[in-house]
């Protein structure tokens, strides 16, 4: 166990865990931010995504050592409101079935329209193909980015 | 037509619905002028009945009975309430109810029947509460009900002038007593039945706000995890827990019995390891390395020799001791099972139409067994003390988890107080409730509250698998290419997927449906469209063959059968309404341009009635390097009434694209008992880049009730998949899943 400060959408917290812990453990055990979700834990479902950084990353593959003093961002910390234009996206093509999945390809889309904002269908595709959606929302997925890819 | 209502009168005296651990309680914003605005909350609620309250600002809490797994009732089953209600959409919170026997009927997510089974039940509950209203406004204002009218809330004396809102009046309605009788409405006067709204939660969703079970952190509450035996017929013999009992965090480390030999078990305790080791600990990531420093020895149960008798004869059993391995599965499908085989019904004489025949065909069709799955693991929370069980989490029977927990503790009903989350997802396994037991048992001996924790390994290994299945279809055809007689012979372990019943039952004269079982340490449970969800595609795939053989177009073939079933139908007992599976047919057909002759796609036809509902669907695909790329999916869908028309269409879509995925990629195997696959790296389930590019849904409108949609479309579309594939592969393929029949290459997983 050792202290590490992490830099959670903003705001320093400090945590006293095991070096190994991944970061997704410590966003829900710890920090208790639960929309960051637990889906495999091997990097295959993507419902871990999160910004480190700004790029994509699965927070179960991430050790709390490697993420401290970095800028780590969540679906809880994308916006204020819930108003991001994905988010809104989301909203406007009611993507959702279960919804465990959603704030991993949300989190995983804003990364991808952030590098490209108009990407094509294809590329769309290989990007969010590390975004399992166990009840197939593929098709809202991909018209919730492209609608997103034009107001962004 | 005034109907005799039984929604019951609810005291507020005895707590109502007040639910005391209010977790999943949160604001509903409102968009106004295109600015968030936080629904004024009232001052006072009042409760007309056991599903709703009116606030004294008028709004409306509507409580959703059934449990939520992405089918959405929980936005669809309130908007028949407030329908009836006639309030306004905007004015309505939903709130998840509890378990509650007193109020509501089947509180069940299962069978595609929230809709089905809810329709007459939340229509009255609107109904009666509107009446009761009405009712409250005519004494005051000293007129007749028959005077009065509503819109979207507001009460309304037209000959005096006078209107009130339900907000005002609800308070002196709740002491009118509750009708005995009460009139629905007709169904052209719907104005939210019909309409798409939004899902309720997906704001929450979108933001990630606590929802799931596994997003559950409470006071005082401790991770618990399991480790179960690594094969089915293994169980627990010792353990040395010492060096992982001084880990970090670890409070303790002890064996449980989830089901001792004499509890009194329900259909919905399912489970092939009972006895589990259990870690309990602090935190998720400390309990999940405490059960890797765990040394356990395992054994092969005492009963596996009823096992052994069972498989005796197949390959390699002397050397296993009784565990499974799906060679020896495939062997047993193919021989000893049929061998056993019952016949289930027979109409006139099949085997002299055999004997006659101027051709037979037979085929074989086989699948294997499949996980669940869920993207959420299995979980639950249990805060269990002397005077009362606190149950919470993602459970689709929680009334028969609530009697699981009576018969295991020996608690009072109402010491037991069960509540729902929302599930990331559900499609069977939630039925089985093993988990939610575990998790009480576990709290019961630490006398703190605990939340059960399945990693995926845990989970996609426990069990309670879709069953392994196979078919054997056989048709004899006459000197004019009649088909003269139809034998299907079906079986699997551990269940069979015959529906004797179904189509082409009733459409041939001589008919024979047969079907046999296998027993297996595995344990098996209903998956999404159980049986259904391999039979329609085998049997759409034969169809495909026999259409062929006697040079018709599939859908007409489908269709000369269906009529010949609808105007002469053979026998009494067909399970299907042909006139409705024609419609699907040719709704279809017609969407898709089936006739053109446009594309160049290679098209597959398939339809399929199950769970009340008629789904017809066409593939269209390519061959990319030898990997289907699927273009669209064309659905027709008879449902009866749509409720919510967009949602509708997400499950049609969802369920196109689950039934191709299984279909085309995922398996369990099995070796020395155990399965092979345990994470998604060796378990492969379908993704964005293989989903269809396209899905078109059209519903049939008809008026008739509403049925179900959360497993109707994933059967048939496996069917459509597969003869698209016989187009453009020139294979008839006989064995899910697909994808390695048409490239041997694509057994190895690759992302």
């Amino acid at each position: 166990m050792a202290q590490y400060d992490v830099n959670i959408n903003g705001k320093k917290h400090s945590v006293d865990v095991d070096p190994e812990t991944p970061l997704l453990w410590v966003l829900r055990d710890n920090l208790k931010l639960v929309g960051t979700k637990y889906g495999c834990g091997i990097a295959q479902c993507g419902a871990c995504t999160v910004h480190f950084n700004g790029s994509a990353v699965r927070s179960c593959q991430v050790p709390i050592s490697a993420a401290q003093d970095n800028e780590i961002t969540t679906i809880e910390g994308l916006s204020e409101n819930g108003d991001h234009p994905v988010q809104k996206a989301w909203l406007e093509h009611d993507v959702p079935q279960c919804g465990y999945c959603q704030a991993g390809q949300i989190m995983a889309a804003t990364a991808l329209l952030k590098n490209n904002p108009s990407p094509s269908d294809a590329e769309i595709e290989d990007v969010m193909n590390g975004n399992i959606c166990r009840c197939g929302t593929y098709n809202r997925i991909k018209a919730a980015i492209k609608s997103a890819s034009q107001t962004v | 037509m005034g109907r005799r209502s039984f929604i019951k009168n609810v005291s507020l005296a005895g707590g109502g619905l007040l639910i005391g651990f209010n977790w999943l309680a949160c604001k509903r914003a409102a968009e106004e002028n295109g600015e968030e605005v936080a629904m004024q909350m009232p001052d006072e609620w009042f409760e007309l009945n056991g599903y709703l309250k009116i606030g004294d600002n008028g709004i409306v809490t509507i409580y959703s009975p059934n449990p939520e797994i992405g089918q959405n009732v929980k936005t669809a089953m309130p908007m028949i309430v407030a329908e009836e209600l006639d309030v306004d959409w905007n004015n309505v919170i939903v709130e998840q109810a509890p378990l509650n026997l007193d109020v509501f009927t089947r509180q069940l997510a299962g069978g595609s029947q929230s809709i089905r089974q809810g329709w007459e039940p939340l229509r009255m509950a609107g109904a009666t509460a509107k009446q009761m209203l009405l009712s409250a406004a005519a004494k005051e204002w000293e007129v007749p009900v028959s005077e009065l009218s509503v819109d979207k809330g507001i009460i309304s004396h037209k000959a005096s002038d006078r209107s009130i809102g339900y907000g005002e009046i609800a308070k002196a309605a709740t002491k009118i007593e509750v009708p005995d009788e009460i009139e629905l409405k007709d169904n052209s006067d719907f104005k939210i039945i019909g309409t798409s709204q939004k899902n309720v939660d997906a704001k929450k969703i979108v933001t990630g706000k606590p929802l799931y079970g596994l997003d559950i952190y409470e006071d005082d509450m401790l991770i618990a995890m399991i480790v179960q035996p690594p094969a089915f017929g293994m169980e627990f013999k010792s353990m040395d827990a010492a060096k992982a009992k001084e880990m970090p965090g670890i409070k303790d480390i002890f064996t449980i019995d989830t089901y001792p030999e004499d509890m009194e078990r329900e259909w919905s305790d399912v489970a092939a390891f009972s006895k589990l080791v259990v870690v309990v600990g602090e935190s998720t990531w400390q309990v999940m390395q405490a059960k890797k420093a765990l040394n356990v020895e395992w054994d092969l149960k005492p009963d596996l020799t009823h096992q052994v008798q069972i498989l005796e004869k197949s390959p390699g059993m002397e050397d296993t001791g009784g565990l499974e391995n799906s060679d020896m599965h495939t062997a047993l499908m193919s021989d000893a099972g049929p061998a056993k085989s019952e016949v289930v019904r027979k109409d006139g004489d099949p085997e002299s139409a055999f004997s006659n025949a101027a051709r037979v065909i037979e085929r074989s069709y086989s699948c294997p067994f499949l996980a669940h799955n869920c993207m959420e693991p299995m979980n639950f929370y249990a805060n269990v003390t002397d005077e009362k069980a606190d149950l919470l989490g993602p459970i689709q029977t929680p009334e028969f988890a609530e009697k699981s927990i009576n018969k295991r503790l020996g608690f009072e009903l109402d010491m037991i107080d069960v509540q729902m989350t929302r599930m990331g997802g559900g499609f069977g396994r939630r039925l089985y409730g093993n988990f939610l037991v575990e998790a009480a048992v576990i709290s019961q001996k630490m006398k703190r509250p605990i939340k059960l924790v399945y990693t995926r390994e845990d989970d996609m290994t426990n069990g309670v698998y879709r069953p392994a299945y196979r078919v054997t279809y056989r048709a004899a055809l006459d000197a004019n290419n009649n088909i003269t007689a139809f034998h299907v012979n079906a079986g699997g372990i551990t269940e069979s997927p015959l529906f004797a019943n179904r189509f082409p039952a009733g459409a041939i004269d001589n008919y024979l449906a047969e079907s046999w079982t296998i027993d297996s340490s595995i344990s098996t449970g209903a998956f999404r469209a159980p049986r259904s969800n391999f039979i329609a595609g085998a049997e759409q795939s034969f169809l495909d063959e026999l259409a062929e053989e006697v040079g018709k177009d599939p859908i007409q073939f489908r269709l000369d059968m269906l009529k010949r079933a609808k105007n002469n139908p053979v026998g009494e007992e067909n399970d299907y309404d042909p006139a409705r599976y024609a419609g699907v047919l040719e709704l279809v057909r017609d969407k898709a341009g089936w006739n053109n002759g446009n594309s160049t796609s290679s098209k597959g036809v398939a339809a399929y009635y199950c769970h009340n509902s008629y789904v017809a669907q066409i593939l269209e695909m390519d061959l990319k390097d030898n990997v289907p790329v699927i273009d669209r999916v064309t659905c027709a869908v008879d449902c009866g009434i749509v409720v919510n028309p967009d949602a509708a269409k997400n499950m049609v879509e969802g369920g196109t694209i689950d039934g191709i995925g299984h279909a085309l990629y995922s398996e369990l195997s099995f070796k020395d008992g155990g399965v092979q696959q345990n994470n998604f790296d060796s378990y492969r389930l379908i993704r964005h880049r293989e989903a269809p590019k396209k899905i078109d849904v059209h519903f049939v409108e008809n008026g008739i009730d509403p049925t179900g949609l959360g497993e109707p479309p994933f059967p048939p579309v496996q069917g459509a998949l597969a003869n698209a594939l016989y187009k453009a592969t020139g294979k008839r393929i006989y064995k899910q899943p697909f994808l390695p029949e048409i490239n041997a290459e694509s057994r190895e997983l690759k992302t």
